[in-house]
């Protein structure tokens, strides 16, 4: 039986977290807030972008000529797994649900034989990964020191990529991340980036092309890399916010749960003490 | 009086611009083009150049580095990587451009297009007035 200071200071205790639990949930509605308003403002960019991509890619993948980012390198020996999380924790089981599903897809590619080369975003991926696939990691993007995912962070991630792919490093690059539902619904997703898939869109056969439809498409090939992995960061970034929202939200609760039940058997033990003092009191009294 | 058109202006990041338009002019990769009421539907990519509107306002101008421009019959799109308008362009942000391409065309191994971009840039900021 915990003694009544005991009971006191685990009180105060819990109600300190629930302020902090508090505070990190709101926190992150603001923050959500913010990521959610990115995301939109960067769709009409990225629907642009596939639109073209999808008729361009659609005229061009029947013809021999199609670039090596659309039509693949013939081979699917080496799988490059780009796996996107956060950089901090506390978010419910956010980062989780990308590592299983990351997980489940190098195991099955492995179990065939192909060669799976691990990329992490996001520190909390790595750690997690880094424990079974140690010797597939091939490197590793910090973006702790990102307030605010801009172009150039995908811009940069890309470029990683591309060099990658350039150098026959890779043959098929998938890109894993949260897509944002609502703030209790996040989807992992894997996306197959390289060889580029778009859906096809309508026939563009109108359009003049200057300087010529390949020339375009090669130019817009790697735009396109970069466009799907920013889109794919800005989802992960109001995933993780929602995640966290609704993560600190439970624990916000709980506490308030379990305040209520330390305050109730602090009450009754206080009682207990106060009618066993008075019994003691009373028997003492009637002895003399 | 010309007819105008539906001009847009997006970035990665946002939609930087969305005004009805009489002219547009797009720096085109095989050259600079100008856009009116009726063009063909075309699709071009942009060289580092400025990009210029005239609507009703007056001209307005973007220095972009980059993208590519989707003309139809309902207007004017033009997806830039970056786009700053020319106005809030300075001597050291032009500088920090070049500088980017110029280590970007020293690591490059498609030597010639690497370069283009530098020269581009240069006559962009000879464009700009700079």
């Amino acid at each position: 039986m915990p003694s009544l200071k005991d009971l006191k200071n685990k009180i105060a205790s819990i109600k300190n977290t629930r302020k902090i639990t508090k505070a990190m949930q709101m926190v992150s509605a603001a923050k959500l807030r913010r990521a959610q308003e990115s995301a939109e403002a960067a769709r009409p960019y990225a629907e642009r972008m596939n639109a073209v991509m999808g008729g361009l890619s659609a005229s061009a993948a029947t013809s021999a000529s199609a670039p090596r980012l659309l039509a693949g390198t013939g081979s699917d020996k080496v799988q490059l797994l780009v796996v996107m999380t956060s950089e901090r924790g506390l978010c419910g089981g956010f980062n989780s649900t990308i590592v299983r599903l990351a997980r489940a897809k190098a195991n099955e590619l492995i179990a065939q034989g192909k060669t799976v080369k691990i990329l992490t975003v996001g520190k909390k991926g790595r750690e997690q990964l880094r424990r079974d696939y140690a010797s597939n990691m091939v490197g590793h993007v910090d973006m702790s020191e990102v307030k605010r995912v801009g172009y150039a962070n995908a811009q940069s991630v890309a470029r990683d990529i591309l060099a990658r792919f350039e150098a026959g490093e890779c043959d098929v690059v998938t890109i894993f991340y949260n897509r944002f539902q609502s703030v209790i619904a996040q989807i992992p997703t894997a996306q197959q980036i390289i060889p580029a898939k778009f859906e096809a869109g309508s026939a563009n056969a109108l359009y003049d092309y200057e300087p010529s439809e390949e020339a375009i498409l090669a130019d817009l090939l790697p735009r396109g890399v970069a466009t799907q992995i920013f889109t794919a960061l800005l989802e992960n970034g109001a995933s993780e916010q929602g995640a966290r929202m609704s993560a600190m939200d439970n624990a916000t609760r709980n506490a308030g749960e379990m305040i209520t039940k330390y305050t109730t058997i602090y009450n009754r033990s206080r009682q207990a003490a106060i009618t066993k003092e008075l019994i003691e009191i009373i028997s003492g009294a009637e002895a003399l | 009086m010309a007819g105008s058109l539906q001009f847009d202006l997006v970035s990665p990041e946002r939609r930087l611009a969305s005004l009805s338009a009489s002219e547009v002019q797009i720096p085109g990769a095989d050259g600079d083009l100008t856009v009116m009421e009726g063009h063909a539907p075309t699709i071009t990519t942009l060289r580092p150049g400025v990009l210029r509107i005239i609507s009703a306002e007056g001209t307005k101008s973007y220095v972009v580095t980059g993208g590519f421009a989707e003309i139809t019959a309902a207007g004017v799109s033009v997806l830039a990587e970056r786009a700053v308008p020319q106005e809030e362009i300075t001597q050291s942000s032009m500088d920090a451009l070049i500088a980017d391409a110029s280590a970007a065309a020293a690591v490059n191994s498609d030597k010639d297009s690497a370069d283009k971009a530098v020269a581009d840039l240069l006559a962009m900021r000879t464009a700009a007035g700079f």
